[in-house]
């Protein structure tokens, strides 16, 4: 595709079968704690 | 749900139910942006009518590139289906375990920080310590309700943690005995103002939290504005010098340095940028919150110069990060290929299923944000949750309970974004607090840029790690696409 690159990204339609374990952090932890965002969370599954 | 969007030079157009991210040139971006409402044929006359004296652009090469965007259509990367809808995740009704407390061990603080959420530590009620045997009795309620749940994670939180903390030390051992007995990981975060940081707090710190969070708004005239004792003295003499120590023995440890901006510092870049200038290379910022009529409170005209900070913020991290002299901000951090999955996506934070905050007195509350209001206590660690409207309420919040997040390309990315901040613009959790979708989406957009800039930096330099269609990475031992 000479003028359409696709950045390496994980499908979240297949995570519907591998996700969902729960071993992550919940989203507020780390430094916000006055916003939500979960783009920013670490995946924890090992068996992902 | 396709969004498209320019910045930094770089035409990027996000898929938001399958997660891809696409670098397009200009044509392809003008494709795209006609392709679901028009023909090929309309397609190719419009671009040859817009770039035709250009000679890389052809008739074939143009119907080559709707064959293309076809392709990625029909494989699930462009205008993917919102199949998480209609699929049978009932929220309402899952089980949820206990992951993560909030544990207010201190209902007091040493500073008086007008703009505190927290109504300077004591969350509109009296000054209180957290008991051994109440903190004790809080650790007990998670594990016997986290399930299978190995990591647990327990944030000391105040008011100011640190003026109790010879109960966290002693709380901290009991964890330790305790996660060895019941199979679990403890994960602790200390949240600290500095003040009271010793060499005695460096080093339980270092050795025992996963995390810490230490508060500083920036610039010394920032920080000093609103991070003063209760005799009006700024803080940032007294506690950079210890920041900057605690940091230096952390090694590799996480940490964050946390500030938050405020109407009076709309140019809050100039903040993370004198963190960074201090050596701190892992830096948040957060938009304040506050009643709309504090005059701290972020107003509408605010809003364009926020935005416009944010890409000030993208592309100098950028030349940062290529001068060799990096640093993280929070809200930049986005992992595509091992980010969440889709049901951490929609079920969002956990506030008040998966995650709750503990008063001095052992009250169970759904966050920290909720702490003191009455509508909103869930129950206590002796008795466990018994206001479960309120937790059934939680467990529905999520990015498919509010209608105005049904078409936004974002959501995904915040979850239906924080209950307790919709609560505090709309006076419902399922509300939507447009002022801060507006932040977190151009957050998101800068997030994702930074991601494509370096891609293409590595591609640049030879390193192949775009990965078209069809093909697949070295990620993989068995060689499959990634996931």
């Amino acid at each position: 595709m000479e003028r359409i690159k696709t950045i390496a990204t994980r499908d979240l339609t297949k995570s519907v079968k591998t996700g969902g374990c729960g071993e992550c952090q919940t989203s507020c932890q780390s430094a916000c704690k006055t916003s939500c965002g979960v783009a920013n969370q670490q995946c924890e599954n090992s068996n992902k | 749900m396709v969004h498209q969007y320019q910045l930094n030079g770089y035409n990027i157009v996000l898929d938001t139910c399958s997660g891809s991210v696409h670098v397009v040139d200009e044509v392809a971006y003008d494709v795209i942006a006609m392709y679901p409402e028009h023909t090929a044929d309309e397609i190719v006359a419009a671009m040859l009518a817009k770039y035709g004296s250009r000679p890389d652009v052809t008739e074939e090469d143009l119907r080559q590139c709707i064959d293309d965007v076809t392709s990625l259509k029909e494989n699930g990367k462009l205008w993917s289906p919102d199949v998480y809808k209609d699929m049978a995740f009932d929220f309402k009704n899952r089980n949820t375990v206990v992951k993560a407390l909030c544990l207010h061990v201190a209902h007091s603080c040493n500073l008086s920080c007008s703009y505190c959420f927290a109504s300077q530590g004591r969350y509109h009620g009296d000054r209180a310590l957290m008991s051994f045997e109440v903190g004790k009795r809080a650790m007990d309620f998670l594990i016997e309700n986290s399930g299978t749940r190995r990591n647990l994670e327990v944030d000391f939180f105040g008011g100011e943690p640190l003026m109790n903390f010879d109960m966290v030390k002693k709380l901290v051992a009991y964890c330790r005995e305790q996660e060895k007995i019941h199979n679990k990981n403890f994960r602790f975060t200390m949240t600290t103002n500095g003040v009271l940081i010793d060499d005695d707090v460096i080093d339980f710190c270092n050795k025992e939290c996963h995390n810490v969070v230490l508060s500083l708004d920036g610039r010394k005239e920032v920080n000093d504005r609103f991070r003063v004792d209760c005799a009006g003295n700024g803080s940032y003499d007294r506690i950079v010098p210890k920041f900057q120590e605690f940091v230096k023995k952390r090694g590799d440890k996480n940490y964050y340095m946390r500030g938050t901006y405020t109407h009076f510092n709309t140019d809050f870049t100039n903040d993370i940028f004198h963190m960074a200038d201090l050596g701190f290379t892992e830096l948040s910022m957060e938009p304040v919150v506050c009643d709309p009529s504090d005059p701290s409170a972020l107003t509408e005209a605010d809003l364009p110069i926020l935005k416009e900070q944010y890409e000030i913020l993208a592309k100098e991290m950028i030349k940062r990060d290529r001068e060799g002299r990096g640093f993280t901000f929070y809200h930049y951090m986005i992992d595509l290929t091992g980010g969440p999955c889709i049901y951490k996506r929609i079920s969002g934070c956990g506030s008040g299923t998966e995650y709750m905050a503990v008063t001095p007195w052992g009250d169970l509350y759904p966050c920290h944000q909720f702490v003191g209001d009455p509508k909103y206590l869930l129950g206590d660690i002796w008795k466990g949750v018994t206001n479960t409207a309120v937790r059934d309420e939680f467990k529905h919040c999520n990015a498919y309970a509010r209608k105005e997040c049904q078409d936004c390309w974002a959501k995904l990315y915040c979850s239906g974004g924080c209950a307790a901040n919709s609560y505090h613009a709309t006076g419902s959790i399922t509300g939507v607090y447009e002022y801060g979708c507006e932040l977190f989406k151009k957050r998101m957009e800068c997030a994702i840029m930074i991601k494509v800039a370096e891609n293409q930096e590595l591609a640049a330099k030879g390193i192949e790690v775009p990965i078209e269609l069809g093909s697949t990475c070295n990620a993989c031992a068995d060689g499959e696409a990634c996931e």
